[in-house]
């Protein structure tokens, strides 16, 4: 997902909370969502900040790997899907920033927090993306391990925020199914062709499964946001998921998922599978990962080289402004 | 450090009949910019005839303290619904 290792502030028993804090809890746990003006816990307050904010970063920053391959897309009409999609990622991290705003966080301060690295972006773009296949592995998986986290959290408790993930879902199946679809044209192809497919697979599976992130079923900064129903559901069942759905779909492609282990559990309904080398994750949040130099390099040129603009079109509004200013005052 | 571009709640008439309705907020130098953002930001996929930007700065919200006496008059009026008086069938459709 998009949002990894959020810690969220908090975790206190019913015995400890205040009054307030119980009458809290109680509207979430009858379904109610909770408005940007409405009295909630600090607590409650900068975990949202956080997650929305990183969740937001990443649409904003997963523009980049893309992006990477807008002016060498193989068709025209290529090129204008892939244009449409990236479009479509820059309008989620919109949503997302504007519905953080909502808690009393400032775009400006948003920006600045992940331009000093204070605060994160999913670590599966923090990969390049080396072929036209990968194109189609990140629509196909990238995409479809955020819809596994994002359908759940239509339903989170935070009001703009559960606005924001509906029309986000409403966008994301595109997602999916173009880079599936670049995924059936290559494994159609020649030799050639298919052998970048089970690359771009090779390449992205496990980054893929690390988009979840470690296992936090016994972690108390889960359990906090699950009972304020900011995290819907655990990291393992949600990778479970992911695992469940894309392994039919890679036998249909006539790809083969890059894990030994991987095998159809009768008993637990479910796949067997290997973990992702969670020491590689780990050194890819921390800042090491093959691009993140790159991506974060490529944010923090584009917010600089912009501020002229910005600046230049608040000193013309500001202009306009006073021009009719005067020409009411002339009026009067 | 440059000034941050204002707030600007963005309502977008769906169809031809039906009201505007507010689907977000975005950030705009003035009003041009904020229509033409919503364009892009809201809209890429046919979703409206008409476009509403409002400075966020310039809406006035009830406060959630407020819920009370602004809306709970109305509990007690169940004589304003119509199901609230029994009309024998006979007289028909009414
Ligand atoms: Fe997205
Ligand atoms: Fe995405
Ligand atoms: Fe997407």
């Amino acid at each position: 997902m998009y949002a990894q290792l959020v810690q969220s502030e908090g975790g206190k028993s019913r015995a400890e909370m205040t009054p307030r804090e119980i009458a809290f809890q109680e509207r979430i746990d009858r379904g109610e969502k909770i408005e940007p003006k409405e009295w909630m816990p600090e607590g409650y307050r900068k975990t949202l900040i956080r997650q929305m904010g990183q969740h937001a970063h990443s649409e904003i920053v997963g523009q980049l790997p893309e992006g990477n391959w807008i002016t060498r897309a193989p068709t025209l009409e290529r090129k204008a899907i892939l244009l449409a999609k990236v479009q479509d990622e820059a309008g989620h991290g919109l949503y997302l920033y504007s519905a953080a705003e909502t808690l009393g966080v400032s775009r400006d301060e948003l920006m600045e927090m992940l331009h000093s690295g204070k605060m994160k972006y999913s670590s599966i773009f923090n990969y390049p993306t080396l072929t036209w296949a990968d194109m189609g592995a990140v629509g196909w998986l990238v995409d479809g391990a955020a819809i596994m986290n994002q359908v759940p959290l239509q339903r989170t408790s935070y009001g703009p925020y559960s606005r924001a993930m509906i029309r986000i879902c409403k966008e994301e199946s595109f997602h999916q199914r173009q880079g599936y679809d670049i995924m059936m044209k290559m494994c159609a192809g020649t030799p050639e062709q298919k052998a970048m497919a089970q690359d771009a697979l090779n390449r992205f599976w496990y980054p893929s499964l690390m988009m979840f992130g470690p296992s936090d079923k016994d972690s108390v900064h889960s359990a906090q946001s699950m009972a304020w129903k900011i995290k819907m559901n655990t990291n393992d069942e949600l990778r479970q998921k992911f695992v469940d759905q894309t392994v039919p779909q890679a036998k249909y492609l006539g790809l083969t998922v890059p894990d030994e282990n991987l095998r159809w559990n009768e008993e637990k309904g479910g796949h067997d599978f290997s973990e992702p080398d969670w020491a590689e994750f780990f050194e890819v949040i921390a800042g090491n990962g093959p691009c993140n130099a790159e991506r974060l390099g490529a944010r923090v040129k584009a917010w600089d080289d912009g501020a002229w603009f910005r600046d230049g079109l608040m000193a013309h509004a500001g202009k306009q402004e006073e021009r009719r200013a005067a020409l009411r005052l002339a009026a009067e | 450090m440059s000034s941050e571009w204002p707030l600007w709640e963005i309502f977008i008439r769906g169809q031809h009949g039906l009201n505007h309705r507010h689907v977000g907020s975005l950030h705009a130098p003035d009003a041009e910019m904020a229509i033409r953002n919503a364009r892009d930001v809201y809209t890429r996929r046919n979703e409206g005839v008409s476009i509403w930007a409002v400075k966020s700065n310039d809406i006035v919200a009830s406060s959630p303290s407020e819920k009370g006496p602004l809306f709970e008059p109305s509990n007690s009026k169940v004589y304003r619904h119509p199901t609230f008086f029994d009309i024998p069938d006979e007289v028909g459709h009414m």
